[in-house]
């Protein structure tokens, strides 16, 4: 798409509109503020998700500590007539790609090691510059934000695992396996850094540059 | 009592991006057009064709797929002509009753609760929409649909299944149950349906001023 005109980037925080995040209504904000709802779909109304920033940082850094539980700790532990045996996330891993299915051992190690992660340095990396209000990587930020957000579902894989591995083994009765202490902390990443995801305001990467050029530069540019 | 409304929007055909806030003019989109953002391009809107009718189709479609996904056992294994299989209210038993309430939890309301409440919510804005009734009252039903979305995971779960049945595949042989089928089918009807929704039909009524 080519435009001829040259293009004045303005957001609504600047016209004083708020967006309702469910309809999509514009909305003048009123000089009072306080608590305001969409007078089309009645949805809470914010001219930035509040406390955007602290929120992500929270549960980031929650994330981030139970991370060391979920990767150092028994996913599993199986017992049968031969011994017993303790598997961590990375032990699974290591066992499928021996045997012989390295494709699956790819994606567990992918979804469950990286995946989160990747997450945890992504948010720290888009929270802090948009505390230093960088005006940098603009579209760059957005697009690793939407990955975030897109990607973090998947690292749930080793939990649906281990509920079917649990289930199947216990009826065939010949082993039993068990589920251990890792297996609640990694549920437990995974539902902070969705929820940190959530929280992040992604128009909080375009607000610096808003406030701080009337018009920016063709943003064309940046797609190159 | 609530908090007064915000003023209703002065300037029309106006739209805002969702992730960069941009202000645009709403583009006026052909049957199967998509708009996105002139800046960061993330989704402004879609104009499905026959929006209402082939949601609606796939969403009762998608109801029928959820019932055989919860009734039919899932997956099995096969070893010495013994046979051992499990729905997934089965499996979420056991794994309850092993101590692992937490996570018994969790996988119960990514698979079970949340998709079952977001279906029910999609039908319950859909129906009054396809008899013509539209009305401000189903806003926070969509409002509930959007919020559970991102929280049913049937398409990881399915994924997580395969895995774990070729961690099995050395013990016995195993099965692919009725329920697991139905499963992959409803993540594929779920989502057209998802696709085929334009969520702007429901905001075609003016702006309420007064409400009772």
């Amino acid at each position: 798409m080519s435009r001829e005109r040259p293009f004045v980037a303005r957001q609504a925080r600047q016209a004083g509109l708020l967006n309702c995040h469910i309809c999509g209504q514009l909305s003048q904000a009123p000089a009072g503020g306080g608590f305001l709802r969409c007078p089309r779909c009645r949805a809470p109304l914010h001219m930035r998700k509040p406390a955007s920033l602290a929120t992500t940082w929270a549960l980031v850094i929650a994330a981030a500590i139970l991370y060391i539980p979920a990767n150092l700790l028994p996913m599993m532990s199986t017992a049968s007539l031969l011994g017993s045996q303790e598997d961590t996330i990375m032990s699974g891993v290591i066992f499928l790609w021996q045997s012989g299915s390295w494709p699956l051992a790819a994606v567990v190690f992918f979804a469950s090691v990286m995946v989160p992660l990747l997450k945890i340095f992504a948010l720290v990396y888009l929270a802090a510059a948009a505390q230093r209000r960088s005006r940098h990587r603009l579209i760059q930020r957005t697009r690793l934000y939407r990955m975030v957000e897109f990607v973090g579902r998947w690292s749930m894989l080793d939990i649906y695992v281990i509920t079917i591995l649990v289930a199947l083994v216990k009826f065939q009765g010949l082993a039993t396996i068990q589920a251990g202490p890792a297996a609640v902390a990694f549920g437990a990443v995974v539902v902070l850094t969705m929820f940190a995801a959530m929280s992040f305001d992604p128009r909080l990467i375009w607000d610096p540059a808003a406030d701080s050029a009337p018009s920016l530069p063709d943003p064309d540019s940046d797609h190159a | 009592m609530l908090a007064p409304d915000a003023h209703p929007s002065l300037p029309a055909g106006l739209i805002a991006c969702h992730e960069c806030d941009l202000l645009q003019t709403e583009p006026v989109l052909a049957p199967g057009e998509t708009a996105r953002c002139a800046r960061c391009g993330a989704f402004l809107a879609r104009n499905p064709p026959d929006s209402v009718d082939r949601s609606l189709a796939l969403s009762l479609a998608a109801a029928i797929l959820y019932l055989i996904a919860n009734i039919y056992p899932l997956v099995g294994l096969e070893m010495q002509g013994q046979r051992v299989e499990v729905t997934l209210a089965g499996a979420l038993l056991i794994l309850w009753r092993d101590g692992m309430q937490p996570v018994a939890a969790l996988v119960g309301v990514t698979t079970l609760v949340f998709p079952l409440l977001e279906l029910a919510m999609i039908l319950v804005v859909l129906v009054p929409l396809r008899l013509g009734r539209v009305s401000p009252r189903l806003a926070p039903f969509f409002r509930l649909v959007r919020s559970v979305k991102p929280w049913g995971m049937v398409e990881v779960f399915l994924l997580g299944m395969l895995v774990s049945l070729v961690k099995l595949s050395h013990l016995a042989d195993v099965i692919l149950g009725a329920a697991f089928w139905a499963m992959a089918a409803l993540i594929v009807v779920l989502t057209l349906a998802g696709r085929a929704f334009d969520s702007r039909l429901l905001w075609q009524t003016p702006v309420i001023e007064n409400r009772p």
